[in-house]
């Protein structure tokens, strides 16, 4: 092979490397404020194709104000989001998840008058229910409660039927990238591992990226490729979730206590 | 835990006399006497027998309840309770939040036979008048109530000014025909249409609203109309109205005793009373599709769009769905239907003035929206038969004079049974009459879920 053949490959490889190394959710310093309060002072932050990147941090840290920061409410004072290269700073809620965001907020909003099945075609109405019947499959085989639970009404359901809910009403929209907000928050530890195993398969098996805001910090980090630590509307620190699970410092704030009841669990 | 010990008879019994003990204690300052002015000054006339029948009214009725609980409570004891909140509830609705099969086809066979039955039960077309109007009346309110029942019961946006829309509708038929002589059958799409369109101008710039403030403008709106039919004389008449407009024909042939006119082109002897049974199917039509296009939306994306919405608005859009565009449709289509029926009213009348459509109106049509359950079609219509056919009733009670002494009007208190009727819905049934929600699509069997077991959806 010639030297420019070679190098021709050389290039090829340098443009596919650039490609995958170009993040699916680019964050870059976004500031977000509450009236004259700010909740998000020049966030940085990145989630790159097939990852599972979290952000961890205390009450009112700003995690959950991220979170609907990318989805455009409130909208970023200052600062750029862009998804797969495209700048979505200032597109409306609805716009955004068109582009393939789907997010389980926090709270999980799920529609309580309605059935569990409308709440999941609720999910699906970007598609027109094209994949409908698949999707439903895929759901059902993640999360086999929701299947026995078809016909009930989301607001009568236990907390953790709910989230199981919220999670898999945000994949029937099929996303690229899924947004979960706190999706332990307030259940008993075996549905939280029963839902912690649910993102992982979906991270393994489908792919999918998947950033995810946790004030669980243990679990979140021992899930994560990488991690990101928000205090006081700042990222003081990130890592990978190895690192920041042996990090003195985070250690102290976030694993101290909490640590010892998540293994024992 | 030990079960609960019945209370037995006697029990029951001593909390009965207990209430009428109450009640007589109560009664002895209030209803005892009765002052009236004599020729001596005031005097004082005893009223016992009355007292003594409010007294064994409130026994009877304390009575009756108790035993009722009573029943209840031990029907409910062989019912197991679910023994864990994660367990699967079979929440099956309680009797009487629902409206079984049956009941709806006799409701339907009933509204549209009325003309019918009326006649033969009174006598001939024209004693059967009064019953036809009342139809006519309620009916109307029906589908007002079916419009704002998709605003306010799907959507869930409160509008305060829905009689705007109507007084939008039924203008645009007066205006169209007195000043171009365009006939009802070309003004009915237009009526609705324009009121559409206003319902478009309200929705675009209180889009951002919710819950109360919503309900604040839409109420403004209201007001506003009325203040311009009344102020913009030169148009609208003012306050005087528009008279003489044109009747309804029976699709171009005319309701007239000539040789051109309905009776005669069908070989029937001329009846004034053609008319208004003409009028009555055309409610009734109208108010039918309006349930038909509800239901059918309901099925649709758009319909399920509509009650997420009132669940929750930030779910939502996060959903990729656009909010605006899916308030702004529900804010359209109620407000044509309201205009659908504005145009009715004006041709019915013949006669329209801003008189018509003051606040009270709104105010009704949304009491039977939620009286009615929202959401529920039925519950809708039934409390529509309640509201504007129990003042009706009313006027029919004057046997209770007797009772009360001469001269006791029960029209009089009509606004007060009105308020009390209110109340006892809102202890009794919070949520409506009906306030079962059928899923819009079933699996298997379909199976409605109580809203007893469901928080209220906010937003």
């Amino acid at each position: 092979m010639s030297v420019a053949g070679i190098n021709v490959l050389v290039e090829e490889t340098r443009a596919i490397q650039a490609r995958a190394g170009e993040p699916l959710l680019a964050i870059e310093d976004v500031s977000t404020y509450y009236g004259s309060v700010a909740a998000l002072r020049g966030v940085d932050l990145t989630v790159g194709r097939g990852e599972i990147v979290t952000l961890i941090g205390a009450n009112g840290a700003g995690k959950s104000t991220l979170m609907m920061t990318i989805f455009g409410a409130p909208r970023a004072r200052s600062g750029t989001i862009r998804y797969a290269g495209e700048d979505i700073t200032r597109l409306p809620t609805h716009r955004i998840a068109r582009l393939g965001l789907a997010q389980s907020p926090e709270g999980r909003r799920v529609f309580p008058r309605m059935s569990v099945f409308e709440n999941l075609q609720m999910g699906a109405s970007l598609h027109g229910g094209r994949w409908f019947a698949q999707d439903l499959e895929r759901v059902c085989a993640l999360f086999p409660r929701l299947k026995e639970r078809l016909q009930q009404r989301a607001g009568t359901m236990s907390g953790g039927e709910q989230q199981m809910l919220a999670i898999g009403r945000a994949l029937m929209s099929r996303p690229t990238l899924l947004l979960l907000d706190e999706p332990s928050l307030g259940l008993a530890p075996l549905v939280v591992k029963g839902i912690f195993d649910a993102i992982r398969d979906l991270n393994r098996q489908d792919g999918m990226t998947i950033f995810l805001v946790e004030q669980n910090a243990y679990h979140a980090l021992k899930l994560a490729h990488r991690g990101y630590v928000l205090v006081n509307g700042r990222v003081t620190m990130s890592g990978t979730g190895r690192q920041l699970l042996d990090d003195p410092a985070v250690k102290a704030a976030y694993l101290e206590g909490g640590h010892g009841a998540a293994t024992t669990a | 835990m030990a079960p609960a010990r019945s209370p037995g008879l006697p029990d029951i019994l001593r909390d009965a006399g207990l209430y009428a003990l109450v009640a007589f204690a109560l009664c002895v300052p209030v209803v005892s006497y009765r002052t009236e002015a004599g020729p001596a000054g005031l005097e004082l006339l005893p009223r016992w027998p009355l007292v003594g029948l409010l007294c064994a009214g409130i026994f009877v009725l304390r009575l009756a309840q108790r035993l009722v609980l009573a029943r209840r409570d031990a029907r409910r004891a062989l019912i197991p309770a679910p023994s864990q909140a994660t367990e699967a509830v079979h929440a099956e609705p309680a009797a009487g939040q629902t409206v079984s099969g049956f009941a709806l086809w006799a409701f339907l066979g009933l509204a549209l036979t009325l003309p019918v039955i009326a006649t033969l039960a009174s006598g001939g077309l024209g004693p059967a008048r009064y019953w036809i109007d009342l139809g006519i009346l309620i009916l109307t309110y029906v589908m007002l109530g079916w419009g704002l029942n998709i605003v306010v019961g799907l959507a869930g946006l409160l509008d305060l000014g829905y009689v705007a829309f109507y007084a939008v509708g039924a203008y645009t038929y007066a205006l169209l025909s007195t000043t171009f002589g365009l006939s009802f059958w070309v003004c009915l799409p237009l009526a609705g249409l324009f009121a559409g369109l206003w319902g478009m101008v309200l929705g675009f710039p209180v889009l951002r609203l919710r819950g109360d403030y919503l309900a604040i403008v839409t109420l403004a709106f209201g007001e506003i109309i009325r203040l311009v039919l009344i102020n913009w004389t030169d148009v609208t008449g003012g306050a005087a109205g528009i008279s003489s407009i044109p009747r309804a024909s029976f699709f171009g042939i005319p309701f007239t005793a000539d040789e051109d006119g309905f009776a005669a082109r069908f070989g029937l002897s001329f009846d004034s009373m053609h008319r208004v049974v003409f009028l009555y199917y055309l409610i009734l039509a109208l108010a039918l599709l309006t349930n038909l296009v509800t239901l059918r939306l309901r099925r649709l994306p758009i319909g399920r769009a509509w009650e997420a919405l009132r669940e929750d608005e930030i779910a939502c859009r996060s959903l990729g769905i656009d909010t605006t565009a899916t308030k702004l449709t529900a804010f359209a289509l109620g407000a044509a239907f309201g205009g659908f029926a504005g145009s009715f009213f004006a041709v019915r009348q013949g006669f329209i003035s801003p008189e018509s459509f003051n606040f009270l109106e709104s105010a009704i049509i949304l009491a039977i929206v939620v009286l009615g359950g929202m959401g529920s079609q039925i519950g809708v219509a039934i409390a529509a038969v309640a509201m504007v056919g129990g003042p009706e009733l009313l006027r029919n009670l004057g046997f209770l004079s007797a009772v009360f002494g001469e001269g006791f009007d029960p029209n009089e208190y009509r606004l007060l049974l009105f308020g009390l009727a209110m109340v006892t819905m809102m202890v009794w049934r919070p949520r409506g009459l009906i306030s079962e929600r059928q899923p819009s699509v079933s699996l298997g069997r379909a199976r409605g879920i109580s809203g007893a077991h469901v928080s209220e959806g906010h937003g």
